[in-house]
């Protein structure tokens, strides 16, 4: 147990005195999860909304895939996205393998489905309830999908800060595409395990802890502005 | 938008689902002028009937046609108010403005109209306000200014007062006398035989899913042509 506090102090004196090394941590961290999350709302959530607005050809399938592939697990997304960016791969000649636009491209990959997925169930409801009134305005199918994503737009930031959650709580995907190479591709979850690892527990421990305050800090955030704007509406 | 798209007539039309004809064997046209109400009990098919007039269902079997020199625009040319008002999450203002930006209107024009309509139903005080936070009664004003506003040749309205107290029932018929003797064709369902003879120039009367009469709203009253509508009108009909 005085292991475990001995482990706490220094890493809140990491996190109080600012370490250098722990900022450039924190810092590609935010970088890489909250690029990844955008990516996967300009995707995820139009892509829910078309879902719902546009009758095509294997619809259903789609639907079913985007569910199941929210539960997608982030080695796989890691395994395939070097083999596609490997040198002998198809997108090898990009030279990407162990950089930070990997990674993004991976949580991208393992996020757009929970988006997507979130906000077709939300939007199929929003829809059910406006049908009616907006086909007889005669609103077309694209000017529907707008409407939707903007009528919708306090509740799916909750579909969003799902996404950012899986992203900035993953080690799977970043550590095969980023390979956790020190002042380069090393996050706070990679970093988490590499210090458990090698027994700096401190390191890893502070890390941990400033993970979650990021977590709390930006559901905190999303939740006031949802709250403000909800009582304005 | 020029010309008219009424008359709208229907041929032997059919509505079926789950293997039950909710409407069977509807023949009827309807004309400009006359304001329209068509009545009958809970389940009679009365909204289904709105809905396919008006488009957004597709028969199971029948024609429905409109047979005025627009035929082709006929969706412009038309307006619905649902039994509840549904209101985008912006402004009154804005949600009347959004459905002239539908209509392909734009900036001045658009504000004006939207400001007049808004005026017309009594609701330029309410403007601004966020229109899920008005009453029931205001949204329902709300969703008359905005069917106002796009100047349909029809108005489609499916129970429109049977969310709302007297007080806005008063209001709500107002607002749909005034824009009767704008020139515009009113066709309402209701289940209120009060409501009916107060709004009734014509009286479409449907029951089980069959259209049984249609007749002038006094001779309706005064002495229905069938069983059905003689126990309707004495209110011993339940269903």
């Amino acid at each position: 147990m005085q292991q475990f506090y001995d482990s706490f102090a220094t890493a809140l004196g990491l996190i109080v005195t600012i370490d250098p090394g722990l900022v450039e941590i924190v810092r590609l961290s935010l970088e890489v999860s909250l690029s990844a999350v955008t990516l996967a709302a300009f995707i995820g959530l139009p892509l829910g909304g078309a879902v719902v607005l546009f009758a095509f050809p294997g619809r259903r399938a789609l639907v079913v895939l985007l569910n199941s592939l929210m539960g997608l697990p982030p080695v796989i997304v890691g395994l395939v996205v070097y083999l596609l960016l490997s040198r002998s791969g198809p997108l090898g000649v990009l030279g990407l393998l162990f950089s930070p636009a990997a990674m993004i491209l991976a949580q991208t990959i393992l996020v757009t489905p929970i988006v997507a997925a979130l906000a077709r169930q939300f939007l199929e409801d929003l829809w059910s309830e406006y049908a009616d009134q907006l086909r007889s305005l005669g609103v077309r199918r694209d000017q529907a999908l707008v409407t939707l994503l903007w009528e919708g737009r306090f509740s799916l930031t909750t579909a969003v800060l799902a996404g950012f959650g899986r992203a900035s709580a993953e080690v799977g995907a970043v550590m095969i595409v980023g390979g956790n190479i020190e002042h380069a591709t090393r996050t706070m979850t990679t970093a988490i395990a590499l210090e458990t690892s090698k027994g700096d527990l401190s390191l890893a421990l502070g890390l941990g802890l400033l993970l979650m305050l990021l977590s709390l800090a930006i559901n905190g955030a999303a939740y006031l502005i949802r709250d403000l704007a909800g009582h304005r509406q | 938008m020029s010309g008219v798209a009424l008359p709208l007539q229907l041929r032997g039309v059919v509505w079926k689902a789950g293997g039950e004809r909710r409407l069977d064997g509807i023949d009827l046209s309807i004309e400009a002028g006359a304001r329209t109400i068509v009545l009958g009990p809970n389940g009679a098919g009365k909204s289904l009937l709105l809905r396919l007039c008006h488009g957004l269902l597709q028969p199971s079997a029948g024609e429905i046609n409109w047979r005025g020199p627009a035929a082709a625009e006929a969706a412009g040319h038309q307006a619905m108010v649902f039994q509840r008002p549904v209101m985008l999450r912006r402004s009154a203002a804005a949600n009347v403005s959004y459905a002239l930006k539908l209509r392909g209107l734009d900036g001045e024009d658009r504000r004006a109209r939207a400001a007049a309509a808004l005026a017309r139903a009594g609701l330029s005080n309410l403007a601004a306000q966020p229109a899920r936070a008005l009453s029931i009664g205001e949204q329902q004003r709300l969703a008359l200014a905005r069917a106002w506003a796009i100047e349909p040749e029809i108005l489609w309205l499916d129970e429109p007062t049977a969310s709302l107290d007297p007080a806005a029932t008063f209001a709500v018929e107002g607002i749909i006398e005034a824009m009767h003797r704008g020139g515009c064709k009113i066709v309402m369902t209701t289940h209120d035989l009060a409501q009916a003879r107060r709004l009734a120039d014509e009286i479409v009367f449907l029951h089980r899913g069959r259209l049984l009469e249609r007749q002038p709203a006094d001779r309706f009253f005064a002495k229905p042509a069938t069983a059905e509508g003689a126990a309707f009108v004495a209110g011993t009909l339940h269903w």
